[in-house]
């Protein structure tokens, strides 16, 4: 291979732009993160927050696979909750206020910081192709720079085009211009491509907010952080205020609505069902005469407030109106009104689960670019993207994630199996194996693949291991005590004398059973620091469940390992549909549990191709 | 690795029906069966009996162990005779074993193919029969799901989507503006699904009979009018369809038609205590068909006790009729009370069938009973607030799953897609 200036480019220097290059760096490879412009690494363009229901869960993954987001997020947490608290440990999310200066600032010193990474600043405007594989970019001052794999990572900047009210603009965000020649580009690679559309809400200038009239939400009493190694807050803690909208509000908004972009028919993309306009809100919800808003501190030293729940496209005059009409806002003034913005993406189903583009090779795709939406899931793809593009470039084995061990997995595979049909975001429903992917057993899930490939460093590695032995001794004191009913209520444990024996692991997986309860049956528990006691009741409380669905994780492991070349040929399956076939090569699975998931896919199908690659195995073979 | 079971010859009635069984625990299943050792590759001719240790039928069972099978899995193969009481009381049985499940189409194939069991061309061949079977599962889901049937399963689907969407919208969506206690709602959602479920469950052996043939023994003391009985009903040309006579066993069965149902008469041994070996044998699987069979006509002496426990609905006759003048009683000389006899038979078996708006096949039963199971977990735990909504969603998602194949499929998207329209989302 000729030599290259970088085993990996990453274009962007967002969420998914930051993850994506530092995990190529850490996995060794040489690399450089391309920004438009120096302020533009680390923004968070959206709300001032990270973490939450299913994104925090992300966001402990990147943490247990040493990715920066959750330490981040941990210097600039203003105000941390866990969410969920009294649901049970897996469905707790950890969210976070972020002061966005300090989150920026932090994120700029990691990716400074980080061996092996430099930062270039340019606006990227083509790629370089060497026979068919993707093997550098060219700048708009016309320079190039080679490179064994690029990782895209652009946002809304495809093509992006703002809307207020009736006025649109080309623009990637407020105040950066859009990629549009990059859009054409990648056109002509013939990726299938479609048109979200995502908004922001107006941002308030807080010192002309009323606070003393306002419910206000403090954070929890004993944060809990999204990194593993956090210990404790970084800067002051401060509160988020509540107020509501009402009747003049929507009576404003409905007399306007011909004004709106969305509703005045100037925005043909997608936006996310769950996160409407406060226009939608008043149309598809008109019995309701009030809808909650928070009121979101930007940062520490900054006034700006991001009024969570009123995103809107309205015209900034009326904006203005609407928002004043709610309470404690009367007086309230605008610092820059709220927009829609509409941008391109790229069907993720054209992407293997190493978010490699499958038909362009070198090239990966990471973040909004590929239909999510939200910080959270914009990093993990980054660090997804990130770490194989510099496998490939180091000539190693993918690093893959599946729907059984991690919620990283369970995007990557609905993204470039299903598809999406409105900006993706995260939820816990989407995760089979809820209870065994929790935020708070993360690294027992991650850790130790992450120390294997190369993506955690020496310190996290030995304090993992640390923790992992004192898990492995305190399970071991639980299940070697195995105790009668009787032991039990005769130790203060109630439980119905079902002449059953259990161990104490089995006990604990009642829910109302501590593990200080069992102390006085056996001792050396006291003996335990609180975070492993705590760490493993919470194993013992899903153990019955995470036994229940083994059967169920055998058997997609099973047919996850069964890996399908991208080359498989589905057109000389002759039982196989024509409708499959086409299917099939859209989505191109890689391996049978993949296939297994797309619609319409029947057990016959299924045994063909396995039969298929039972053979060509055997042909390798022999 | 899950034990599998299906029936693998052609449903309905034949000579003989093979149920294969595949997995670790195919040998130890047969222990239900009262069944545990099985040289390897030789057919056996065992005894299959109940728990109870009433017999079930006589079956040739051949058993392959791994990796010498079909399957390459160890391997049981049951030769029944093909009476669908029997199949269908042997798959219930199978069925309420622990680790074991009625295999999905292609299923079998599926784990030939993993164990390197068959090449390419073969599964070509099979994969037809694959897709056609499926598409018969397809096709008597939607018999079995159109009309009322069907109207009770929408209301089961919807009722199951709306009890998890509010579970799963108060886990995703804390801080919007969704309820924050669903509990009573989903209680009342899962308690309304229970009753309806239990339901079925309960009619759908009434629907498999009414496909198969209800089966009606007729028993009693020796010497008691049983034969003499039966031949007059089978002497009524008009009445009589087919008629097979028992061949191995001492039980002969007549197929009548009654009033448009299908009814097989049973005529079994006389009940007695003997020392007779042979009488003893018959005297067993006289028992054991009546036990089976869907109604029990009891010919009786005054005065005498049943030997049998009788079911609800069937019925005590005073047989030999002709020899007692006036009363209540049957006779196959005379004729006399047989009318009234089958009018009853007729009005029983319509009102059974009228049961019949429900779910089929044994596959049905299994997937009702088994997500009963979750839903009556989920309930007892929405009464207990030591549980959280995680492991209650849990319960409910392994629920929706056992009735994939009756409400249709449940996804996450359908769960979504009830959230945002019932609650406006956008914190």
């Amino acid at each position: 291979m000729k030599h290259s200036d970088f085993d990996v480019v990453v274009v962007g220097g967002g969420h998914a732009g930051c993850d994506a290059a530092h995990a190529a760096a850490r996995v060794g490879a040489k690399t450089a993160l391309i920004t438009l412009k120096m302020s533009g690494i680390g923004v968070m363009s959206c709300n001032p927050a990270i973490g939450g229901l299913g994104k925090g869960h992300l966001v402990r993954e990147i943490d247990a696979l040493d990715g920066v987001m959750g330490r981040v997020a941990d210097k600039a947490g203003i105000q941390f909750r866990l969410l969920n608290r009294r649901k049970g440990p897996a469905v707790q999310g950890p969210r976070a206020q972020a002061d966005r200066a300090i989150y920026k600032a932090e994120m700029l010193k990691e990716i400074t910081d980080c061996p092996n990474l430099s930062i270039l600043v340019g606006e990227v405007t083509d790629f370089v192709i060497e026979s068919g594989r993707v093997s550098g970019l060219v700048l708009a001052d016309g320079s190039k720079i080679s490179a064994c794999a690029v990782v895209l990572t652009t946002g809304t900047f495809l093509r992006g085009l703002i809307h207020i009210g009736d006025k649109s603009f080309p623009g990637g965000r407020m105040g950066d211009s859009a990629a549009n020649l990059l859009g054409e580009r990648m056109e002509s690679f013939g990726l299938p491509l479609g048109r979200l559309k995502t908004g922001t809400p107006p941002r308030l200038d807080g010192r002309t907010i009323d606070w003393d009239i306002l419910e206000s939400q403090p954070g929890d009493d004993a944060p809990v952080f999204f990194s593993f190694l956090t210990k404790s807050t970084s800067t002051p803690q401060v509160s988020c205020g509540i107020t509501h909208t009402n009747e003049k509000t929507h009576e404003i908004i409905r007399a306007n609505l011909a004004r709106s972009a969305m509703y005045g028919g100037h925005i043909d993309g997608v936006g996310p069902r769950y996160c409407p306009s406060i226009e939608d809100k008043v149309v598809r919800f008109s019995e309701k005469d009030s809808h909650q808003v928070f009121l979101e501190p930007e940062g520490l030293n900054d006034h700006t407030i991001y009024p969570n729940g009123i995103s809107t496209s309205l015209p900034a005059d009326v904006q203005e109106e609407y928002v004043r009409s709610i309470k404690a806002l009367e007086e309230v003034k605008i610092l820059q009104p709220g927009y829609a913005i509409e941008y391109d993406f790229v069907d993720p189903r054209s992407l293997d689960n190493r978010l490699a583009v499958n038909d362009v090779p070198g090239l990966y795709l990471a973040g909004q670019i590929n239909g999510t939406t939200g910080y959270e899931e914009a990093a993990a793809q980054g660090l997804v993207a990130g770490v194989n593009a510099a496998k490939d470039a180091l000539g190693q084995d993918p690093v893959t994630f599946t729907r059984s061990d991690s919620y990283i997995g369970v995007m990557i595979d609905d993204l470039t199996t299903r598809g999406v049909s409105e900006p993706y975001r995260m939820f816990t429903s989407r995760a089979e194996f809820r209870l065994s992917l929790r935020a708070d057993n993360a690294d027992q899930r991650l850790t130790g693949l992450g120390i294997e490939c190369g993506l955690v460093g020496p310190n996290r590695a030995s304090i993992f291991r640390a923790k992992m032995d004192r898990l492995e001794k305190g399970r071991a004191m639980l299940t070697d005590c195995v105790v009668t009913p009787k032991t039990l209520n005769k130790n203060g444990v109630k439980i119905s004398e079902d002449g059953k024996q259990r161990s104490l692991y089995q006990v604990l997986s009642f829910p109302d059973v501590a593990i200080q309860d069992l102390v006085k049956i056996e001792e050396d528990l006291a003996l335990l620091d609180g975070e492993t006691q705590s760490q493993l009741k919470n194993d013992a409380l899903y153990a019955t469940y995470v036994e229940r669905q083994q059967k169920d994780t055998e058997a997609l492991k099973r047919d996850e390992l069964r890996e399908i070349p991208s080359n498989f040929d589905y057109g000389v399956l002759d039982g196989l549909s024509n409708e499959l076939k086409l299917k099939l090569k859209v989505v191109r699975p890689s391996n049978l549990a993949q296939a297994g998931r797309i619609e319409g896919m029947t057990p016959a199908a299924l045994a063909l191709i396995l039969s298929r690659l039972n053979r060509s195995l055997r042909e390798r073979s022999a | 690795m899950d034990t599998i079971f299906a029936l693998a010859s052609a449903p309905g009635r034949a000579g003989v029906s093979v149920v294969r069984i595949s997995g670790p625990d195919a040998l130890s299943a047969l222990s239900c069966f009262g069944i545990s050792t099985l040289p390897q590759r030789l057919a056996s001719l065992r005894m299959l009996r109940t728990s109870d240790g009433e017999v079930l039928d006589q079956a040739l069972i051949l058993f392959f162990q791994a990796p010498n099978s079909f399957t390459g899995e160890d391997v049981a193969e049951l030769h029944l005779h093909g009476s669908p009481a029997i199949i269908s009381r042997t798959l219930h049985i199978l069925g309420d074993i622990p680790g074991l499940r009625m295999a999905e189409a292609g299923e079998f194939t599926r784990r030939a193919l993993e164990n390197g069991k068959m090449d390419l061309s073969q599964v070509e061949g099979l994969a037809d029969l694959i897709d056609s079977e499926t598409e018969a599962q397809r096709r008597q889901a939607q018999r079995v799901f159109s009309g009322k049937l069907g109207d009770i399963v929408q209301v089961w689907r919807k009722d199951l989507i709306r009890a998890a969407a509010l579970l799963e919208a108060t886990i995703d969506f804390v801080d919007e503006d969704v309820p924050i206690n669903v509990r009573p709602e989903v209680q009342e959602l899962l308690f309304g699904v229970e009753a309806s479920l239990r339901e079925q469950a309960a009619g759908a052996e009434v629907a498999e009979r009414v496909r198969t043939g209800f089966e009606v023994a007729i028993i009693g003391a020796p010497n008691a009018g049983k034969s003499t009985l039966l031949n007059y009903l089978a002497g009524r040309d008009a009445a009589i369809t087919s008629s097979v006579a028992g061949t191995t066993r001492d039980v002969i069965e007549v197929r009548m038609d009654l009033r448009g149902l299908p009814v097989t008469l049973l005529d079994t041994a006389g009940l007695r205590e003997t020392d007779d070996v042979v009488e003893a044998i018959g005297i067993e699987r006289a028992r054991a068909r009546a036990e089976l069979a869907d109604l029990r006509i009891y010919l009786l002496e005054p005065g005498e006790a049943p030997k049998f426990p009788l079911k609800h609905e069937d019925l005590i006759l005073r047989g030999k009729a002709d020899l007692f003048d006036g009363a209540e009683g049957v006779s196959g000389i005379t004729g006399q009370g047989v009318d009234r006899l089958i009018d009853q038979l007729a009005d029983i078996f319509s009102a059974r069938s009228a049961l019949v708006a429900t779910a089929t096949r044994e596959r049905h039963r299994l997937a009702i009973i088994r997500a009963l199971g979750y839903l009556e977990a989920a309930e007892a735990m929405l009464n207990n607030s030591a549980y959280g909504e995680d492991v209650i969603a849990e319960e409910l998602r392994s629920a929706i799953r056992s009735l994939d194949s009756l409400v249709g499929k449940v996804d996450v998207e359908t769960l979504l897609a009830e959230i945002f329209s019932s609650f406006c989302i956008g914190k």
